[in-house]
C-alpha cells in the first residue's frame, strides 16, 4: 500500500523559473491492483510518478510505503527502497546504448552481487517471456519501438519488485503493439504486483484491466480520490 | 562467491563493456598514454642504471688528479710538478698520466688516447701495439691481430698492431680508448719526454683526501685538482632530472598527464550524465556509480601504465636503449654497446605510477560524484 | 516461464576476465623479460673487471659522450672548455644538455667545500 499526503513539488524554487508541479496531493494506492493517472501534459503526472518511485523527493508532503516512511530517508536508503520495490519502464525507455538487450536487463541487478551465470539465465529467461529471445545479443539502438519496450520491461522486472510503474507506455506504439502492452500489464496483475501507470491515452484509460482511474489536472487531483 | 565480490566484478564487467563500446578513442587514449609512460620510463630506467654503474665503476677512479692551468685553460704538467707532489706528507702513490684526445677520420669518431701507467706492468703495452675499446674496434672494424692506422693532426702516422679488445662489460668506460705504449704516443703527438697530461695522486688515507689536495695545491698554485668526490658528482648528474632534455621531457610528459586529467575532470558528456541518471533510476546508488567510474579510469591509466613500464624495462635492458642511441650520440659517432644491469628503482617507478594513475582517476571523482549524488530524475530532465 | 537455455552466442568471456587475463598476460612479458636479462650470470664477475680497469687506468668519466673534451671528461672539465671556440659560442653538443655541468669549477684553486 502506497499512501500519500501532502505532497508538493516545486522546482527551481526562489528563481525566477519556479514551477509548482504539485499543489498538495493526497493518494492511497492499493496492492495489486492497475491503477492509472490521466491527465494533460503538465498536470503533474509525471512528477507524482517520480515522487511515488523515490525518484525525487517531496517538497512538502509525506510518502509511506507498506506504513513505513521514506519521503524523509536518506539518499542511500531512498534508493535501497527503490530498488527493493520499483521497477521503471520510463517513457523514453532509457535503454543504456551500446549496449545490448541482455545486458541492459541484466543492469540494475549488477550491484546486488548476484550470481552471474545465475542472472544472465533469468534476464534471458525474461527476454524470452516476451518473445525477443532472438534479440537478446543486439544493440539496444537496433531494435524497433515495440522492441526496446519489452526489454524496458524486462529491466523493470529483473529484480522481481512488488510496484512496476510504467510512465506513458503507449506514446509510441500502433494499434497491435498496445494491446500488447494491456496483456503484460494484466499478467503484471495476475501475478500480485501492483502496477502504476500514467497515460491520456484513451486506449489505456478506458481499458478493462484498470482498477483505479485518478484524473490529475494543474498539479492536483481533480478525479478518482478513492 | 560472496555477493560483495560479485558485486565487484560485476561492475568491472560493466566498466570493461562501458569501454569496449568507444573502442577507438579508449584504445587510442590508452596507446597515448602509455606512450608518453614509456618514454617518462625509458628515461628513467636507462639514468639509473647509468648512474649506478658510472658510480660502481668509478668509485675505485683516482682520489685525486691533478691538472696544470694556463690562462684558464690545460696545460701539461712537468717532471718538477710530478716531483713536488711526490714529497707530500699523505700521497702513497703519484702517477702522471699521458693520455689525449684524437679525432679519426677513418672511423670518423674521437678517440681517447692513452698511456696505462707505469706502476701496472699488467697493462703495459708493448712498443706498436694497441689495446683498442669495444667502441674503436667496431668503428674500425678492428680484430686481435688486424693493423690499426693512426694519423696525427701534424700528420705523423702509426702503425700497431691489436693485441687486445677490451671486453664489453667495461664498454660504459672504455669503448672509446686506445692503450699506447709511451715512446709511441710521445712520437706521435710529438711530445718530448718529461711532459705529462696531468697527474692521478693516491691517497694512503681516504678521509685525507681534501687536507691533501688542500696542501698540494698551495705546493702547486697553478694546479687545479679534482677528487673522487667530484668525479662521483658528476657522475650523479648524468641524465639529471633537474636540467636539459631530461628535464624537457618531463615537463612535457607532465603537461600531457594534466591535460589528460583535466579532459577528465572538465566534466561529463551530456550522454554520460544521462547514463549516470539512468543508472540511479534503476536502482544503482552513488557509491555504485563511482565505483564503475574509477574502474573505467582505473583500466584507462592503469593498463597504459604498466604497458608503458613494461615496454620501456624491455627498451632499455633489452635493447639497451636503442630509441635514445641518436639523441645520445649527438657528435660522437661513438656510442658505446651497453650491456645495462637491469634493476628497477621501486622508488621512482612508484612515483611515476602516482603520477600517472592518480591525477586521472581523481579528476574522474569530481564531476562523476556531483553527478551521481543529484537525485536522478534532475539528472534525466 | 520457458526455460530455453542460454545460447552460446551470449556465452561470451566476462570483461573482467578479459581484464585479468590481459594483466596476466603483461605479467608474463614482464617476467619473461626479467628471466631473459637476468640469466647472466657474469654479471658479477663482468663488474669486477670494469672497476680494476678504472683503477689500472686511473679513469675518470663515462666514455659516453665522446665530441668533445668536456662531454667526454665533464669532471676534468674547465670553466672555459664550453666556450672554447669564442666567448660568445653556444653549447651545440645535445649531450651538454644531458649531463648537469659540474658545479664546482675552480679557476684554479680547489675551494674547501663542505660536503
Amino acid at each position: 500500500m502506497i499512501e500519500l499526503s501532502g505532497l508538493t513539488k516545486v522546482y527551481n524554487q526562489g528563481r525566477p523559473n519556479q514551477v509548482e508541479a504539485l499543489r498538495g496531493v493526497d493518494l492511497a494506492i492499493a496492492d495489486g491492483r492497475v491503477t492509472v493517472l490521466r491527465g494533460p501534459s503538465g498536470s503533474g503526472k509525471t512528477t507524482l510518478l517520480t515522487l511515488i518511485g523515490c525518484l525525487a523527493r517531496p517538497t512538502t508532503g509525506r510518502i509511506r510505503i507498506d506504513g513505513e516512511t521514506v519521503s524523509g530517508l536518506p539518499e542511500r536508503f531512498l534508493t535501497q527502497v527503490r530498488r527493493r520495490t520499483f521497477g521503471f519502464v520510463f517513457q523514453r525507455f532509457n535503454l543504456v546504448r551500446g549496449l545490448s538487450a541482455l545486458d541492459n536487463v541484466m543492469l540494475p541487478a549488477l550491484p546486488l552481487g548476484v550470481a552471474h551465470r545465475r542472472l544472465k539465465e533469468k534476464a534471458f529467461a525474461l527476454l524470452d517471456h516476451f518473445g525477443i529471445a532472438e534479440r537478446a545479443g543486439l544493440a539496444v539502438e537496433s531494435l524497433s519501438g515495440g522492441e526496446a519496450q519489452r526489454v524496458a520491461i524486462a529491466r523493470a522486472l529483473i529484480n522481481d519488485p512488488a510496484v512496476v510503474i510504467a510512465d506513458e507506455p503507449t506514446a509510441s506504439l500502433d494499434g497491435e503493439r498496445v494491446g500488447q502492452f494491456i496483456a503484460i500489464a494484466d499478467e503484471l496483475k495476475r501475478s500480485g504486483k501492483t502496477v502504476l501507470i500514467t497515460s491520456h491515452d484513451p486506449r489505456i484509460t478506458r481499458a478493462a484491466i484498470v482498477d483505479t482511474l485518478v484524473t490529475m489536472a494543474d498539479g492536483r487531483i481533480v478525479e478518482g480520490t478513492p | 562467491m560472496h555477493p560483495a565480490l560479485e558485486r565487484r566484478r560485476h561492475l568491472l564487467d560493466f566498466a570493461v563493456r562501458s569501454l569496449a563500446r568507444r573502442p577507438t578513442k579508449n584504445l587510442g587514449l590508452v596507446v597515448v598514454y602509455a606512450l608518453v609512460v614509456f618514454l617518462l620510463a625509458s628515461v628513467m630506467l636507462f639514468g639509473a642504471a647509468i648512474r649506478r654503474e658510472a658510480s660502481t665503476m668509478l668509485a675505485q677512479g683516482p682520489e685525486i688528479t691533478a691538472q696544470a692551468m694556463v690562462m684558464g685553460r690545460h696545460d701539461l704538467a712537468r717532471t718538477a710538478d710530478v716531483e713536488a707532489l711526490r714529497g707530500l706528507r699523505g700521497v702513497r702513490r703519484v702517477e702522471p698520466r699521458l693520455w689525449g684526445y684524437l679525432w679519426d677520420s677513418a672511423g670518423a669518431a674521437n678517440y681517447t688516447l692513452m698511456v696505462p701507467p707505469a706502476s701496472d706492468p699488467a697493462r703495459r703495452v708493448a712498443k706498436g701495439k694497441a689495446v683498442v675499446g669495444e667502441g674503436v674496434a667496431r668503428a674500425r672494424k678492428l680484430a686481435v691481430g688486424k693493423m690499426l692506422f693512426l694519423v696525427s693532426p701534424s700528420g705523423r702516422f702509426l702503425r700497431t698492431t691489436v693485441t687486445e679488445i677490451l671486453p664489453a662489460s667495461t664498454a660504459l668506460v672504455s669503448s672509446d680508448l686506445v692503450l699506447l705504449e709511451e715512446s709511441d704516443f710521445r712520437a706521435f703527438f710529438e711530445l718530448p719526454a718529461g711532459v705529462w697530461t696531468d697527474v692521478a695522486l693516491v691517497v694512503a688515507n681516504p678521509a685525507e683526501v681534501k687536507t691533501v689536495a688542500e696542501k698540494a695545491s698551495l705546493r702547486l698554485p697553478g694546479f687545479r685538482f679534482v677528487t673522487r668526490a667530484d668525479m662521483a658528482r658528476t657522475a650523479e648528474a648524468l641524465f639529471s632530472w633537474r636540467e636539459g632534455l631530461a628535464l624537457a621531457l618531463l615537463a612535457g610528459a607532465l603537461l600531457a598527464f594534466v591535460i589528460l586529467a583535466f579532459d577528465k575532470a572538465s566534466g561529463l558528456s551530456a550522454e554520460e550524465k544521462r547514463e549516470i541518471g539512468i543508472l540511479k533510476a534503476i536502482g544503482w546508488e552513488t557509491s555504485d556509480v563511482i565505483a564503475l567510474k574509477l574502474w573505467e579510469g582505473g583500466l584507462v591509466s592503469g593498463f597504459a601504465f604498466l604497458i608503458g613500464v613494461v615496454a620501456a624495462w624491455g627498451h632499455v635492458f633489452l635493447f639497451s636503449a636503442g630509441l635514445f642511441e641518436p639523441v645520445l650520440k649527438g657528435w660522437s659517432t661513438l656510442y658505446p654497446r651497453l650491456a645495462l644491469e637491469p634493476s628497477i628503482d621501486a622508488l621512482e617507478l612508484a612515483t611515476l605510477g602516482v603520477l600517472t594513475v592518480v591525477p586521472y582517476i581523481a579528476a574522474i571523482l569530481v564531476p562523476v560524484w556531483r553527478t551521481a549524488s543529484t537525485d536522478p530524475d534532475a539528472v534525466m530532465r | 516461464m520457458t526455460d530455453r537455455p542460454l545460447p552460446r552466442s551470449l556465452a561470451g568471456p566476462r570483461g573482467s576476465t578479459l581484464a585479468a587475463a590481459t594483466l596476466a598476460a603483461l605479467l608474463v612479458v614482464g617476467a619473461a623479460m626479467v628471466a631473459a636479462t637476468g640469466t647472466d650470470r657474469h654479471a658479477a664477475a663482468d663488474g669486477a673487471a670494469a672497476r680494476d680497469l678504472v683503477a689500472a687506468l686511473a679513469l675518470s668519466d663515462v666514455a659516453l659522450f665522446t665530441e668533445g673534451r668536456y662531454t667526454r671528461n665533464p669532471s676534468l672539465a674547465d670553466l672555459h672548455s664550453a666556450f672554447q671556440d669564442g666567448p660568445g659560442s653556444l653549447e651545440h653538443f645535445p649531450s651538454g644538455s644531458l649531463v648537469l655541468a659540474p658545479r664546482d669549477l675552480p679557476g684554479g684553486r680547489l675551494e674547501a667545500r663542505e660536503e
